[in-house]
């Protein structure tokens, strides 16, 4: 598995270990009924990271603010659904995505003019700023204690959100694959090439007549209405908003997830929330006071050893395999 | 005499107290063969720099084709058919050969923000950026990347990626740095089969490669032009002699 570049002569065709994380995931829905709760936070995440990985991984956009847009939607759909009374999914997680992509762009537009150690300030700030505003607005947030009487309606009507979290999987798992299906497409497009071309040296893409600046608003915009709709599901799933999900820890774990799938490949937002949430929920029941030096530990043997991440990893395994007949 | 692709009218730069640029008046015929010298610190890629919108000028205007493009963004001037070459190799190192020209092609063709079919569907784009790397002898190293070529195939690529742009102007900032002699011909024969409407300004400082390829020479020093003429006169020109060439050159 690859890392999974764009480019002129790439073939964009769907590989057939792409099809892995989808069969292992149904293959989950049927084998592990009891985890499907932990199962569609996975699938959330997934989405989340694959929103990072759009900017970070393939446009070179450095963010610790990605919580902001993921936060929004989901206030959004929570606000909406306890206070507004749409009870419709879609229209949530409309809202949710609108919510991001307008947030995306306002911010994205004033920030991208900046680089490197400003701009991950900036986007810093953006996130301590919204945290700010929901835990001070408590009439419509809750501030403190939180968003409750979030109310779903059955999906299309027919599929109600039960204790069990099978729709709730189900559901995040088609939002999942729409999600995978765009930015896919998007990598290996020449919008996606574009994009890899400004990471690798964004002068020359000047010198070519690129409109950098646009191009990386754009990207910025559409990662957060991606990261806005994975918020938008938190709140479905969870029928709850607390004030975490805008938190820099929030975003800060996030790009901890993706650094240890590996950054830039697609399948390393696939792996990493897979890895680092069930070392969570693992390490969390086993050693309830010390599951993060576990997840610290883990984390630094990937970034020393490691570069790449779990997928690098694999990549040079495979590559080792290979060339010894 | 054909009108100027590109024209300055008392250009200048300064920073600070500091002339780098001291009311540059210069002309670029269409399909000119032009050279720009001068030593170190002359302010010759400065000016490479203000003509391309990476540096805005102190005073003076810049005009492209007949349209003043002083206060243009560098994107634009692209567009408006200026394209250059960097002096230190600034390419897309982790990227193909292929796709550092298709890149440029593909901003060229507007093609660059489509985002629903594949970059590698886009058979035109790929056909011209392989046509144009066939024609500099770079064919076989388009699936290469740019890390894993040697330098003096690194500086072709450099100008690929302008003809790529098709530009109507082309400035190249020392097409032939940094490679050895033996490989400068390369370089050379490149340069002598570029299509003839493209008006170039070359800046080198390989004399044997400048009074090979240029049919009019600027001399620039501190910031002002000293000379401008043919080959000849220039070789010729007791001020050149003294503040560039020393005594050594004698043609």
């Amino acid at each position: 598995m690859s890392a999974h570049a764009g480019g002129y002569n790439a073939d964009p065709r769907i590989r057939w270990i792409e099809f892995l994380p989808w069969i292992v995931a149904i293959a989950a829905f049927f084998a592990l009924p009891e985890y499907l709760s932990l199962g569609a936070r996975i699938l959330i995440y997934i989405l989340y990271a694959l929103s990072l990985d759009l900017i970070v991984g393939y446009a070179g956009i450095i963010t610790l603010g990605q919580s902001a847009y993921f936060g929004l939607g989901a206030y959004a759909a929570g606000i909406l659904a306890a206070k507004a009374g749409f009870h419709d999914p879609f229209v949530q997680l409309a809202a949710a995505a609108a919510a991001g992509a307008v947030l995306g762009l306002a911010t994205g537009a004033i920030i991208l003019r900046t680089k490197a150690l400003t701009l991950l300030m900036l986007t810093l700030a953006i996130t301590s700023v919204l945290l700010e505003i929901a835990n001070k607005a408590t009439s419509l947030t809750g501030g403190a204690d939180g968003l409750a009487g979030v109310i779903v309606d059955p999906i299309f009507g027919l599929f109600k959100f039960d204790i069990f979290g099978k729709t709730a999987y189900l559901y995040c798992l088609l939002e999942l694959f729409l999600g995978w299906w765009l930015v896919r497409k998007m990598i290996y497009s020449p919008f996606g090439t574009s994009l890899t071309g400004v990471r690798e040296n964004s002068l020359r893409m000047h010198a070519i007549g690129a409109p950098v600046y646009w191009r990386l608003v754009l990207v910025y915009t559409l990662s957060a209405t991606i990261a806005g709709v994975a918020g938008g599901l938190i709140t479905q799933t969870n029928q709850f908003v607390g004030l975490n999900v805008l938190s820099f820890e929030s975003a800060g774990e996030l790009l901890v997830m993706l650094i240890l799938g590996g950054v830039g490949r697609i399948y390393g937002a696939f792996v990493g929330p897979v890895v680092y949430l069930i070392a969570q929920d693992l390490l969390a029941k086993q050693f309830p006071e010390y599951w993060y030096f576990g997840i610290g530990t883990m984390l630094v043997l990937v970034v020393m050893f490691a570069r790449g991440g779990i997928l690098g990893i694999i990549d040079r395994v495979v590559l080792r395999l290979w060339r010894k007949p | 005499m054909s009108a100027a692709a590109l024209e300055t009218r008392g250009l200048c730069k300064t920073f600070g107290a500091l002339t780098v640029a001291d009311d540059i008046n210069f002309s670029l015929e269409t399909g000119a063969r032009h050279a720009l010298i001068g030593p170190n610190g002359a302010g010759k890629t400065t000016f490479v720099n203000m003509l391309t919108g990476v540096l805005p000028p102190s005073s003076g205007r810049i005009v492209l084709g007949g349209e003043d493009i002083t206060d243009m963004g560098q994107a634009k001037r692209v567009k408006r058919g200026l394209g250059r070459t960097f002096q230190i190799n600034a390419l897309f190192r982790r990227l193909s050969v292929l796709d550092n020209v298709a890149l440029a092609v593909a901003e060229r063709c507007g093609v660059a923000r489509r985002m629903l079919r594949a970059a590698s569907a886009h058979a035109d784009v790929r056909d011209e950026s392989m046509e144009l790397l066939a024609t500099l002898g770079l064919a076989e190293d388009a699936s290469h990347r740019i890390l894993d070529l040697p330098y003096g195939k690194q500086r072709l690529v450099e100008i690929a990626i302008a003809l790529g742009l098709k530009p109507r102007v082309l400035l190249l900032d020392e097409p032939a740095a940094g490679v050895p002699s033996l490989e400068s011909h390369r370089i050379l024969e490149v340069l002598d089969k570029l299509p003839e409407h493209i008006a170039i300004l070359i800046i080198e400082h390989d004399m044997d490669l400048v009074f090979r390829f240029a049919k009019r020479i600027t001399v620039l020093v501190q910031g002002e032009v000293l000379v401008e003429g043919p080959p000849e006169e220039i070789a010729h020109d007791r001020r050149v002699h003294q503040v560039y060439l020393g005594e050594q050159r004698h043609v």
